[in-house]
C-alpha cells in the first residue's frame, strides 16, 4: 500500500506565464511531468464509495486509472480510461472539473480535490507520446450506424459502438473533424494536433470517417437508412447557429460572430503569418457576452495583437457563465471586463469599419424564469465604449438543416431535437445527443450523450434480431 | 481528395473545371453552390455550381482568375486533385411556374445565369437572355446561352462585340418594347444587380438576384456571409443565395464585400510569384 500525500493542495499545472502566453498560440498550461503527476496521484484516497465516478458524465474509473498513475503504470492506466472515455486528452482540458469529478472528491472537503483532470490529461499525453500499439478492433457484429457530426458527442457515440463491433461511418460537414474542438475551442486551450490524434485513435478502432459532406443537404437521415442501409442513425450536430443582437451597426464590416472569428482563427488557422485565409487584427476589441466562448474570443483577440480587449457582459461577474479558470486567465492575459452593461448600437467610421459601440449601464432586478436576476437598464447611463471591432458571443442555436429534411423528426420550438433521456427521437432507429438536443452545453455532456446514445442504440439493434 | 477530369479556358481569366464529385452531382439544382479548397493550406471558397452530370458523376465549376485561391486552382490541371469540395449548398433557384423570364448574366456571373437559363427552358419557359462583357475577349458561354434562349441580347462595355452598353440598356429596351416577363433573374457583378433591380422595380416586375458575399463554411454556423433583406438579417448560404432583388441592400454588400481587400492583394500577388517561379 502506497503511503497517500496528505498535502492539502493540489501539484499546481506548470503553465506559460501570462504576458508571454498573450502573444502566442501555444498551449497555455504545459502539463505535469512524470513525478508530478505521482506525486499528484498519491493524493488520492482510494475512497470505498467512490464520489468521483458519480460526479463523471461518463463514468471513468477514476480511483482505479489513478492507482496506476500512483505505481507509474502509465500505459496500464490509459487502458483503463480508454474503456470509458473516447476523448480523453481532450477532456483532461477543457472539462469543467470543478463542477465534475473533482466536485465530489473527499479531499475537496478539507483542501483542495485531487487534479484528477490533469491526471487524465497527463496519462493521455503519455499514451500518445510513447505507445505505439494499436488499440484492438472488436469482433465485427456485422450492423451498420451511422454518425451525423463529429463533434463530442458524434465521436463518442462512434468511438463506443466500434468498441462493441459496429461498422461505424460519421459524417462530417466540414472538411476536418472535431466540431467545437477543432473549430471553436483555440490551440492554446486545446491543441489540434491533440484533437486530431483522438480521432486517429477511433479511425485505428474502426471508425470510418466521411468529411465535406453535410447531411441534410449531399445526404438525408432517410437516405441513410434506407439505400445506404444503415439500422441506426445519431445525430450529433452541435448548435452552430450564431444569434446576434439585432442592433444598428451589426453588419458593419468588422462585427463577427464568434463562430466565424474562431472559425477562421482555429479551423482556417489564420492566426498563422502564412495563413490564406484572412482575419482583422483589430486593436481595440469589444467582445460582447460572459460566457467560455466569449472568453475564448477575446484571449484570441489579444493574441492576433490587439492593445485592449474588452468583455462587455450585461450581469456581473457572479453570473459570469464562463469556467472560474478561464475567467482567471483571462484576466491574469490583460482582458478588461466591463460588466453591468448593454450594447444599444455600433458606430460606423472610415469605409464601414467599426469606431465604436453605445452601451447603457445595467442594475440586476428580480429573478428571471432561469433564476438569474434580470438586468434592467439605468435610464441616462448611455456612453461610447471606443473599438474597432466587435465580437458577438451570444450564444448558439441547432441547424435547422437536418430537421427541415428529416420527416417526422419532432423539435422544441428553439430548434432542438426531441430525445428521451436514452436518446431516443421521435423516429425509430433515430438517436440524438449533444447540443443538438440541449442547445449550447459543454463538451463533456455531449460526450455523456454520445455515450448513453451508444448504449441504447446497441439495445434497440441487439434487440432486433 | 477530388480529381479534375477537364479544364477548359473560356477567356483569358475565366477557367472550367469538371469535377469529379459523385455525391454532389446527385443532388445539385442550378443556383446551388459548393465550397472547395485547393490544398490542405487553403482557404474555402464558394462557387456556384455551372452544370453537373448527375450519370458521370462531375459536377462543372467555373471560375473567375481573381486572386490567391482561383490563381492557384487555375494551376492546376486535368488529373490534378482538389483537397475539399463540399456540397451542393444553398437553396435552389426557384424555377418552377414561371412561364416568360427574362434572364440577365454579367460577366463570370454568366456561368451561374446560364443552368438557370437552361433549367428554364427544359421546364417549357419563354427565355430572353442578355448577357453583358467588358469587351470582346471576355465572353463565355456564349453558344450555350443562345441555344436555350428564344431571344438573346450580346452586350460590351465597349461596343467589340454585339451591342455596345450595359445589360439595362438592353433589358429596358426588351420592357419597353412590350416584353412581359413573371420574373426578372439577374446575376452578376453587385453592381449591375443593383441597377437591374433598380430598373424593374419602375416596372413593378418582380426580379431576383443571386448574392455572393464572404463564406467560410457555408452551411450557416458563421453568419459572415450575413447581408439585409427586406430589413432582416439573412444568412447567403442558407437562406440565399437567392433574394428578392427589391429588397436587398447593395450598399451594406459592397461595403462588406470589401473587408479583406488589403489582404487579398497581398495573396495574390504570393500566388503569382509562386508560379512565376516554378515556371523558371
Amino acid at each position: 500500500m502506497i503511503m497517500p500525500n496528505m498535502s492539502l493542495k493540489k501539484n499546481p499545472m506548470p503553465s506559460q506565464a501570462p504576458d508571454i502566453r498573450n502573444k502566442n498560440f501555444s498551449e497555455v498550461a504545459l502539463g505535469y511531468s512524470a513525478e508530478t503527476a505521482i506525486d499528484e496521484a498519491k493524493r488520492c484516497l482510494h475512497c470505498k464509495n467512490m464520489p468521483c465516478v458519480g460526479g463523471c458524465p461518463v463514468k471513468i474509473r477514476i480511483p482505479e486509472f489513478i492507482a496506476k498513475v500512483a505505481e507509474g503504470a502509465f500505459e496500464e492506466a490509459y487502458q483503463i480510461i480508454q474503456q470509458t472515455s473516447s476523448l480523453p486528452a481532450v477532456c483532461g482540458r477543457v472539462c469543467p472539473q470543478e463542477t465534475q469529478c473533482e466536485a465530489k472528491c473527499v479531499r475537496g472537503i478539507k483542501g483542495e480535490p485531487v487534479g484528477i483532470g490533469r491526471l487524465e490529461r497527463f496519462v493521455a499525453d503519455w499514451h500518445n507520446a510513447h505507445s505505439c500499439d494499436l488499440p484492438v478492433k472488436a469482433e465485427p457484429n456485422g450492423h451498420k450506424v451511422a454518425v451525423v457530426g463529429s463533434g463530442p458527442a458524434g465521436l463518442t457515440c462512434a468511438g463506443d459502438l466500434a468498441k462493441r463491433g459496429y461498422d461505424v461511418t460519421v459524417f462530417e460537414a466540414l472538411h476536418l473533424a472535431g466540431g467545437v474542438l477543432e473549430y471553436g475551442i483555440p490551440e492554446f486551450r486545446l491543441p489540434k494536433s491533440i484533437v486530431q490524434k483522438e480521432i486517429d485513435n477511433l479511425k485505428a478502432l474502426g471508425v470510418k470517417l466521411e468529411t465535406n459532406m453535410v447531411v441534410g443537404k449531399v445526404l438525408s437521415v432517410d437516405e441513410l437508412m434506407g439505400e445506404y442501409g444503415f439500422e441506426a442513425v445519431f445525430i450529433g450536430s452541435g448548435a452552430g447557429l450564431p444569434r446576434f443582437m439585432n442592433i444598428p451597426g451589426e453588419n458593419l464590416k468588422s462585427v463577427y460572430s464568434a463562430n466565424e472569428f474562431l472559425t477562421r482563427v482555429n479551423l482556417m488557422k489564420a492566426y498563422k503569418e502564412d495563413s490564406r485565409t484572412p482575419v482583422l487584427h483589430s486593436k481595440r476589441v469589444a467582445v460582447v457576452g460572459g460566457g467560455n466562448v466569449a472568453m475564448d474570443a477575446a484571449r484570441s483577440a489579444k493574441r492576433l495583437g490587439a492593445d485592449e480587449v474588452y468583455i462587455v457582459y450585461r450581469r456581473s461577474e457572479k453570473e459570469l457563465p464562463a469556467r472560474a479558470e478561464e475567467v482567471e486567465h483571462a484576466k491574469e492575459e490583460g482582458i478588461i471586463f466591463k460588466f453591468l452593461t448593454n450594447p444599444t448600437a455600433i458606430l460606423e467610421g472610415e469605409n464601414g469599419m467599426v469606431r465604436g459601440m453605445t452601451c447603457i449601464e445595467m442594475e440586476l432586478g428580480e429573478p428571471d424564469a432561469s433564476g438569474r436576476r434580470r438586468p434592467v437598464e439605468k435610464p441616462g447611463s448611455e456612453f461610447t465604449l471606443d473599438c474597432d471591432c466587435v465580437i458577438m458571443a451570444l450564444g448558439t442555436s441547432p441547424n435547422p438543416l437536418i430537421k427541415n429534411t428529416t420527416k417526422g423528426l419532432e423539435t422544441q420550438k428553439w430548434g432542438g431535437i426531441i430525445a428521451d433521456e436514452k436518446g431516443l427521437t421521435s423516429r425509430e432507429g433515430v438517436y440524438a445527443g449533444g447540443d443538438a438536443v440541449t442547445g449550447a452545453a459543454t463538451v463533456i455532456l455531449a460526450m455523456g450523450a454520445g455515450k448513453t446514445a451508444a448504449e441504447a442504440i446497441d439495445e434497440y439493434i441487439s434487440s432486433k434480431q | 481528395m477530388y480529381k479534375i477530369l477537364r479544364k477548359k479556358e473560356l477567356n483569358p481569366t475565366v477557367t472550367l473545371m469538371d469535377i469529379e464529385a459523385p455525391f454532389v452531382a446527385k443532388k445539385a439544382e442550378p443556383g446551388q453552390f459548393i465550397i472547395l479548397r485547393v490544398d490542405a493550406e487553403g482557404e474555402r471558397i464558394p462557387l456556384t455550381v455551372a452544370d453537373y452530370d448527375r450519370e458521370k458523376g462531375t459536377v462543372t465549376i467555373i471560375f473567375q482568375i481573381v486572386g490567391g485561391t482561383t490563381e492557384r486552382l487555375n494551376h492546376l490541371n486535368e488529373g490534378d486533385f482538389i483537397q475539399d469540395f463540399v456540397g451542393p449548398l444553398g437553396e435552389p433557384s426557384h424555377t418552377e411556374g414561371l412561364k416568360k423570364v427574362a434572364v440577365i448574366g454579367g460577366g463570370v456571373g454568366c456561368a451561374i445565369a446560364y443552368p438557370v437559363a437552361k433549367k428554364l427552358h427544359r421546364l417549357g419557359a419563354e427565355v430572353h437572355s442578355v448577357v453583358g462583357f467588358r469587351n470582346k475577349d471576355l465572353v463565355i458561354l456564349e453558344e450555350e446561352f443562345a441555344a436555350v434562349s428564344d431571344v438573346f441580347k450580346m452586350m460590351t462595355d465597349d461596343g467589340s462585340y454585339g451591342q455596345k452598353g450595359l445589360v439595362t440598356d438592353a433589358l429596358k429596351a426588351l420592357i419597353e418594347s412590350g416584353e412581359k416577363y413573371d420574373e426578372v433573374i439577374a446575376i452578376g457583378p453587385v453592381v449591375m444587380m443593383k441597377f437591374v433591380s433598380l430598373l424593374t422595380k419602375q416596372y413593378g416586375i418582380k426580379t431576383v438576384v443571386s448574392m455572393n458575399p464572404i463564406m467560410i463554411d457555408g452551411t450557416g454556423m458563421c453568419g459572415c456571409c450575413r447581408l439585409t433583406v427586406g430589413g432582416k438579417m439573412k444568412f447567403a448560404c442558407v437562406d440565399g443565395p437567392d433574394f428578392d432583388g427589391h429588397e436587398v441592400d447593395y450598399d451594406e454588400i459592397l461595403k462588406r464585400a470589401s473587408t479583406y481587400k488589403e489582404f487579398e492583394a497581398k495573396e495574390r500577388e504570393k500566388a503569382c510569384n509562386l508560379f512565376k517561379k516554378e515556371v523558371r
